[in-house]
């Protein structure tokens, strides 16, 4: 860690002291950036548009609105106020009945109905994040591997591996075939792995994925419940995407595939899934994270580790009343899918205009562009570079594709679901800006020719922003590069929020 | 290939011990006052139901922030897209002064070296995490709380040794128990990483003295690599004197050469499960003057971050400072008032307690009761309890006690009624025991218990979280 003392390191252990939770990487090096100067229509209108979080903003009016109207949902109001000091009481890590039934039902309604859940098997975690974690300690050793394709969600490396001591076995997939799962690709790592006298105790995979946006299909879902089977190895599915599906194909649960499968053919015992709200709902400040096992001494175990991140009773009494009530949750699961069909769909237009090269998605609060067109050469340092220059002259923070361990450069992760439509064009107009400057200063004849209309384009957006882009810039700004740092790579609060007002 | 980790099929969870046995039972036949009156009344829970009303008549008062609301505008969205590990600045700051308040106002504490964590279970296994390596050992007085073995040590692989405290002194830390503790670690081949007190203790609910934190930092003063972690999560139910002294208080007065040795390595654990019965909301923290370890142990919150709707209604309502005062010494009187009941029940059957000025609970001298002097006799008095005199307590070899005979009795999460009750049952217990048989049905007794036991724990127990 940088600036600790060397005492430091005597006084702590290597887990406080080493760089495994990751948050020196570029992912979290964009946040500074934001931090310094974000952006606000009427207060900073030139300041960073955020798009490196993969937040779902889209639909709080549905639950302020439903809060509204049932206020015995919260144990504060005059109406909820009797059931106050039974649930401040209750830490049974069980959970609150009603919620570990509303989670089951939510989760159930999410895929369809085509599956349900048992409430007994549900664990609650401190997030996505604390439930990652746990399963990991349930079912791996320090010294063990996971299998995970690449690209994989940033924070893997903290959550599975940081305090567990597991290590992450990348299994490669790239654009050539769509960024596949493979049977091949998971053989050539696994048997790798084994010649390395690596102890792989199972693969992860989140579906749908972040961030490439698309939900697994059926015949690879199946061949990963195959391949981690005939191995007997465990897998792990992180659904936390699972309702934020918003075209076709539609969901496909690994828990559906184990309905289908009968019981000599799966071994069910081997696989798990990981869920939150934090995505479908909106609600990471919540955190509700959920570990769903069909493993009866993962769930024994695992609701004893459950200790370490409860769900805070407040929010398990206030979750139960919302997901139990039918009416409202599928109204916001189809209302919530729709509104993040049009926003992907207005969205991938822009990026259409210009010609920017991006993953088709039906899911997720993002979208995996490729703008390896625009990269000086085709390595992670021009990625590097390129990224440096859409931070801090195009001033939008989007991840670039290496810090989720992406095998090929140029793949940038934009999200578009955290802010409202009037941001979305403004960020829209800065990126449509910045190509067609960037494609003036590029001596590639084949480029300026195909694109007629971005010169159309250029006219009308060029006169609202202000950008540069020459390779000198690109020199001062490696030099000014953010240093590691220590800072949340969560949202932190603009000062302008009610939150920091003092009372 | 071993399918699963060492952690889930090895027990240092420790919930197979007796001390969660006893919930079985309770929830099999629980007390309820009209339903259930020959029930089991639960006295080994460690919770604070004493003030509730005045939480809730806050609350009344305060309609805005139940409502998410501040000046009369939604602030729903902001609080469900919190998730800054550094927590919500405004609660940070209330925890703080109330914390403060707690403890005289002699001490104040600086919001960013606080740390919000799920709980003070979390607290605790987070601390270890920064602090220790897998196969470093921690010093514990005993008798201690019994969750600390999953706390401490499972996840982490930490171990725990524990300094033996004796009744010959009321349990007091003794310089030469601490030195014969640091001894077996070595003897363990272990590397000690520092001692972890809990202050006031749980079971003792008894404070520290000066005299005992004296020992405590001379022993980790001049061994650099030593942390003295301070559990202060009873520090508000300190309802009689001597007054609660917090280790940053001891750290204040010292001088400056001295604290300049050891400001960096002390840390104190708190929540708010006990001081205001709130152990369903999950708020614990962690505060260290060590920057390497609070920047450390606020990554590491990303495990277990408090709900930020709590942080919400939490800031709120310890923001008012009229109301924390008003609370703070209302509850603590009452708890004193509650622990005289205890104690004078007891009295009245011939069992003594050791003398108490705080926590929920009392510790209680059973020996008398004992038919032999060994925990096989400790564990049959128990059962005996439990069975014949329906009443749920914790027995001392739970705690890790070195002497058999001693029992925690909790008196703060069940209602007045019910203590009396609880109280008769004692007294008709002994008087019908005196001059009843010892040892001739304890062979049967040893048989069934051992069955008993080996039922238990091969299920999954309902055992709710507790101290």
């Amino acid at each position: 860690m940088v600036g600790l003392s060397s005492k430091s390191y005597e006084l702590l252990s290597k887990i406080a002291t080493n760089e495994k939770h990751g948050e020196n990487s570029p992912y979290f090096d964009g946040w500074k950036a934001y931090d310094r100067d974000p952006y606000h229509p009427t207060r900073n209108p030139q300041g960073v548009i955020q798009m490196g979080l993969a937040e779902n903003q889209l639909c709080f009016d549905l639950i302020e609105e439903w809060l509204k109207k049932n206020p015995k949902a919260s144990i504060c109001t005059p109406e909820g106020l009797h059931q106050f000091r039974d649930i401040a009481n209750f830490q049974d890590y069980h959970g609150l009945p009603q919620f570990t039934s509303a989670v089951a039902k939510f989760m159930s309604k999410v895929r369809g109905g085509r599956v349900k859940f048992d409430p007994n098997r549900i664990l609650m975690s401190g997030g996505a994040t604390g439930a990652n974690e746990l399963i990991m300690f349930c079912l791996a050793d320090p010294g063990d591997a996971f299998l995970v394709p690449t690209p994989y969600y940033a924070a893997y490396p903290r959550d599975l591996c940081w305090r567990t001591g597991l290590r992450l076995i990348p299994v490669h997939c790239d654009s050539s075939n769509n960024f596949k799962i493979t049977r091949e690709a998971l053989e050539s790592s696994y048997k790798k792995a084994k010649d390395d006298n690596i102890n792989v105790k199972g693969l992860i995979i989140t579906n749908p994925s972040n961030p490439l946006g698309t939900s697994l299909d059926r015949d690879t879902l199946k061949s990963l419940v195959n391949f981690t089977n005939d191995n007997n190895i465990h897998l792990v599915c992180d659904e936390i995407y699972s309702a934020t599906v918003f075209d076709s194909p539609r969901f496909v649960s690994v828990a559906e595939i184990i309905e289908e499968m009968d019981d000599s053919s799966c071994k069910k015992e081997l696989i798990h899934i990981v869920y939150s709200l934090s995505k479908d709902m909106g609600f990471p400040g919540f955190r509700v994270g959920i570990v769903y096992s069909y493993n009866d001494i993962v769930v024994n175990c695992g609701r004893k580790m459950s200790s370490f991140g409860l769900v805070s009773s407040q929010t398990q009494h206030m979750l139960a009343a919302m997901l139990s009530d039918d009416e409202f949750v599928d109204n916001f699961l189809k209302e919530s899918s729709r509104r993040l069909a049009k926003r992907h769909e207005y969205f991938s237009k822009g990026l259409e205009e210009v010609n920017i090269k991006r993953f088709p998605s039906n899911a997720g609060l993002f979208y995996w562009m490729n703008l390896s067109s625009l990269l000086k050469e085709q390595s992670f340092e021009a990625e590097m570079a390129l990224w440096r220059v859409i931070i801090n002259e195009v001033k939008l923070n989007v991840s670039p594709g290496s810090s989720f361990n992406c095998l090929e450069p140029g793949w940038f992760r934009v999200c578009f679901a955290n802010m409202d439509d009037e941001t979305v064009e403004v960020a829209l107009n800065r990126i449509r800006a910045f190509v067609i400057g960037k494609e003036k200063t590029t001596k590639n004849n084949n480029r300026a020719k195909k694109n007629n209309n971005v010169v159309e384009v250029k006219k009308r957006w060029q006169q609202n922003l202000r950008l540069s882009f020459s390779s000198s810039r690109l020199l001062d700004h490696h030099e000014t590069v953010m240093s590691p740092h220590i800072l949340s790579p969560h949202s932190p609060i603009p000062a302008s929020s009610p939150l920091v007002q003092a009372t | 290939m071993r399918l699963l980790s060492r952690k889930a099929t090895c027990n240092t969870h420790g919930q197979d011990s007796s001390y969660f046995l006893g919930w079985e039972e309770y929830e099999k036949n629980p007390y309820d006052k009209v339903k259930n009156p020959n029930g089991i009344i639960q006295m080994g829970l460690a919770e604070n139901q004493l003030s509730f009303d005045l939480l809730e008549s806050w609350l009344a008062k305060n309609p805005d922030v139940s409502g998410f609301k501040r000046d009369g505008k939604s602030i729903f969205r902001e609080l469900a897209l919190f998730q800054d590990y550094h927590g919500l600045p405004l609660f940070k700051k209330a925890l703080v002064d109330f914390m403060a308040e707690i403890r005289g106002n002699k001490v104040t504490f600086d919001p960013n070296h606080m740390v919000l964590t799920a709980g003070a279970t979390s607290a605790n296994e987070t601390l270890m995490f920064c602090v220790a390596e897998e196969g470093d050992a921690f010093l514990l007085p005993t008798p201690y709380y019994p969750g600390f073995d999953r706390d401490l040590k499972w996840r982490t692989g930490v171990e725990i040794v524990p300094i033996q405290c004796t009744s010959s002194n009321n349990f007091r830390i003794t310089e030469s128990a601490l030195e014969q503790a640091y001894q077996d670690a070595r003897k363990r081949n272990l590397r000690v990483k520092g001692v972890l007190v809990t202050n006031p203790s749980n079971p003792l609910g008894t404070t520290l003295s000066r005299n005992e934190f004296d020992l405590l930092v001379d022993f980790i003063k001049d061994k650099e690599t030593m942390h003295l972690i301070s559990d202060e999560i009873y520090s508000g139910t300190v309802f009689s004197s001597p007054s609660f002294v917090s280790v940053m208080e001891i750290l204040k007065e010292m001088t400056p050469n001295d604290a300049a040795k050891i400001w960096n390595r002390v840390h104190v654990v708190y929540s708010l499960s006990k001081d205001l019965g709130l152990p369903g909301f999950r708020v614990g923290a962690i505060y260290s003057e060590n920057d390497a370890v609070v920047a450390a142990a606020t990554k590491m919150s990303s495990f277990g971050l408090v709900s930020s709707q709590t942080q919400y209604l939490l800031a709120a309502m310890l923001s008012d400072n009229k109301f924390t005062k008003k609370y703070i010494s209302e509850n603590q009187k009452r708890l004193r008032r509650r622990q005289r009941m205890l104690v004078t029940g007891l009295q009245k059957a011939g069992i003594k307690c050791l003398k108490s000025n705080a926590g929920l609970f009392c510790w209680v001298d059973m020996r008398h009761l004992l038919c032999s002097n060994t925990f096989e006799a400790e564990m049959e008095l128990w059962k005996k309890i439990v069975y014949q005199v329906g009443l749920n307590i914790s027995p001392g070899s739970s705690c890790h006690c070195s002497e058999p005979g001693w029992f925690r009795v909790c008196f703060a999460n069940m209602s007045q009624d019910t203590l009396n009750v609880a109280m008769k049952r004692v007294k008709n217990f002994v008087t019908d025991s005196t001059g009843a048989e010892c040892g001739s049905s304890s062979a049967c007794f040893t048989k069934s218990f051992s069955n008993w036991v080996f039922r238990l724990s091969s299920r999954d127990h309902r055992a709710p979280e507790e101290r």
